[in-house]
């Protein structure tokens, strides 16, 4: 693949991981994670381990925005984020170790059932 | 109590790469009734520390490509800042709505996302 080139597609990816996850709160991963496997031949578990180390930042600069924009709520977040801390030391640890194949469809049909829910 | 195990399970998903928030919003808008944008908020701050343990484990296992995340985060933060700016200045209801079809999408992926990933393997 050609420097430039390359370069280029890196670019229009950040842009639209981070347009993403600003817009959603989330999802900044989902997008990422197959943009750099399929895009840009980085193999699967480095990709999710590269894409947890770029939507940090992004994730900063968007809490920052909606922490201006009064819609934070400091004491549900604290909860969430200690159980979620607990979760993502168990979870970064099973990463190496399970096939995320069958998980995968069953959260899959979850978040669709959400979103059927979600405009009902 | 409820709201600390909803978080652990979301970060135990998040931990393993495959949308901890696409469940942890959802989740807090049905069982606890938070507001669309506040769920969204929950989800980017909590992120943080979670990403900060996530990425010492992963740096151990030496799993991150350091030299592409510069490249990425230069327009990633032009992209972040715009998506949140659309984000807080949307009506609940629409950015409920929005978010849905972005869920939908995503559940579709997730479902069929394993066999493009094997079959890349396989190619190899």
């Amino acid at each position: 693949m050609k420097k430039n080139n390359c370069y280029r597609k890196l670019l229009w990816i950040g842009l639209l991981t981070g347009f993403t996850n600003g817009l959603f709160g989330s999802g900044g991963g989902t997008v990422l994670v197959p943009c750099l496997v399929f895009l840009m031949d980085v193999e699967d578990h480095k990709a999710h381990a590269t894409a947890i180390a770029i939507i940090l930042p992004l994730s900063i600069l968007s809490s920052i925005i909606y922490y201006r924009y009064n819609v934070v709520d400091i004491s549900l977040t604290a909860k969430v984020a200690l159980g979620s801390v607990l979760g993502g030391i168990v979870g970064s640890m099973l990463l190496n170790k399970l096939s995320v194949g069958a998980l995968r469809k069953v959260f899959g049909v979850i978040m669709i059932a959400a979103a059927v829910r979600m405009v009902l | 109590m409820l709201v600390v195990l909803i978080g652990f399970f979301a970060g135990i998903i998040g931990g393993m790469g495959i949308g901890g928030g696409t469940i942890l919003i959802p989740s807090l808008v049905f069982l606890i009734g938070t507001q669309q944008h506040t769920a969204q908020s929950v989800n980017l701050i909590s992120f943080i520390p979670t990403a900060i343990v996530a990425i010492m484990i992963h740096l151990r296992h030496k799993s991150i490509e350091k030299e592409l995340i510069l490249k990425l985060i230069l327009l990633g933060i032009l992209g972040a800042i715009m998506g949140s700016l659309i984000a807080v200045s949307l009506d609940p209801q629409m950015l409920k709505k929005v978010f849905a079809g972005f869920l939908f999408t995503m559940g579709l992926y997730e479902i069929f996302s394993k066999k493009n990933i094997k079959r890349k393997v396989n190619k190899k």
